[in-house]
């Protein structure tokens, strides 16, 4: 497959995401909808680890390896950074029984 | 047209339908399932590039353990599509003009860059198989992957701190 097909298919579903954020107004669809960016980021590394693969392979079995564990770390970081954002939503809704992100506007109380 | 390149196609449609869905589904519950198939065919996606172990990792731990959290905390929060918090109309289209201008540019900055003769090899390759990715990530990758332990636990310690009750 060339590599163009997977780009933009990366970039159409980090544009939907980043529509999703703009659009929605639930704290936990636009969470959502930052892991689908991440997700296109993910797959569009995993393509261009693979992408000099037939001139490099020869020299260097392992070239382009470094892209899937960048993978690998983003999905890391990702489970983190969902427990802790969840865990803040949560405490949210307790708060204010909404999730709303327009209730978030004031910090105060 | 190969059995690869069909199966490419339907991949990526069912990616960027399922997407779509997702923003633009009322139901939150029914959000999170369209994201499951997302995460479903991007896993497809990783096994076509042969990256096996990443294709096995994304189904565990976004649409196993990430997935099911949201799921969670949507039944524990008793939502549905009626408490659904509205934008209003403008907003929406001025967020949906915003994601799409985006994406304009982006293909039309990369549409005229040189790469046609790039290919992504498919099927072949044995880069994305445990056993490399493993002896690269415990050798080279060692620190990192402590870090990475680190950064778990303090987000454990995190999410107790904020979850508790005062």
């Amino acid at each position: 497959m060339p590599i163009n097909y997977y780009i933009f298919l990366a970039l159409a579903l980090f544009c939907i995401g980043v529509a999703g954020v703009l659009t929605r107004r639930n704290a936990i669809i636009i969470f959502m909808c930052i892991e689908l960016m991440l997700n296109a980021v993910n797959l569009l590394l995993v393509a261009f680890s693979k992408m000099h693969q037939h001139t490099l392979a020869v020299t260097n079995p392992n070239a382009g390896i470094d892209g899937q564990l960048f993978v690998f770390f983003i999905m890391v970081v990702a489970a983190a950074e969902v427990s802790v954002g969840l865990a803040i939503i949560v405490m949210m809704y307790r708060n204010t029984h909404s999730i709303d992100v327009n209730f978030l506007n004031r910090l105060k109380h | 047209m190969g059995i690869t390149q069909i199966l490419f196609w339907v991949l990526s449609i069912l990616a960027l339908l399922s997407a779509i869905l997702v923003v633009i589904s009322k139901n939150p519950v029914h959000s999170v399932l369209w994201l499951i198939a997302v995460f479903i065919a991007i896993s497809g996606h990783y096994i076509l590039l042969n990256a096996q172990f990443l294709a096995i990792v994304n189904l565990i731990v976004y649409a196993g353990a990430i997935m099911v959290l949201f799921l969670f905390v949507f039944m524990l929060m008793n939502l549905n599509s009626d408490t659904e918090p509205q934008k209003n109309k403008w907003l929406k289209i001025a967020g949906v003009v915003a994601g799409g201008s985006l994406l304009l540019v982006l293909v039309a900055a990369l549409k005229q860059a040189d790469m046609k003769n790039q290919l992504a090899e498919m099927n072949k390759g044995d880069i994305g198989l445990i056993k490399n990715l493993g002896m690269v990530l415990f050798q080279d990758y060692v620190v990192p992957f402590e870090i990475s332990s680190v950064l778990f636990l303090s987000a454990m310690v995190g999410v107790v701190v904020i979850g508790k009750k005062d």
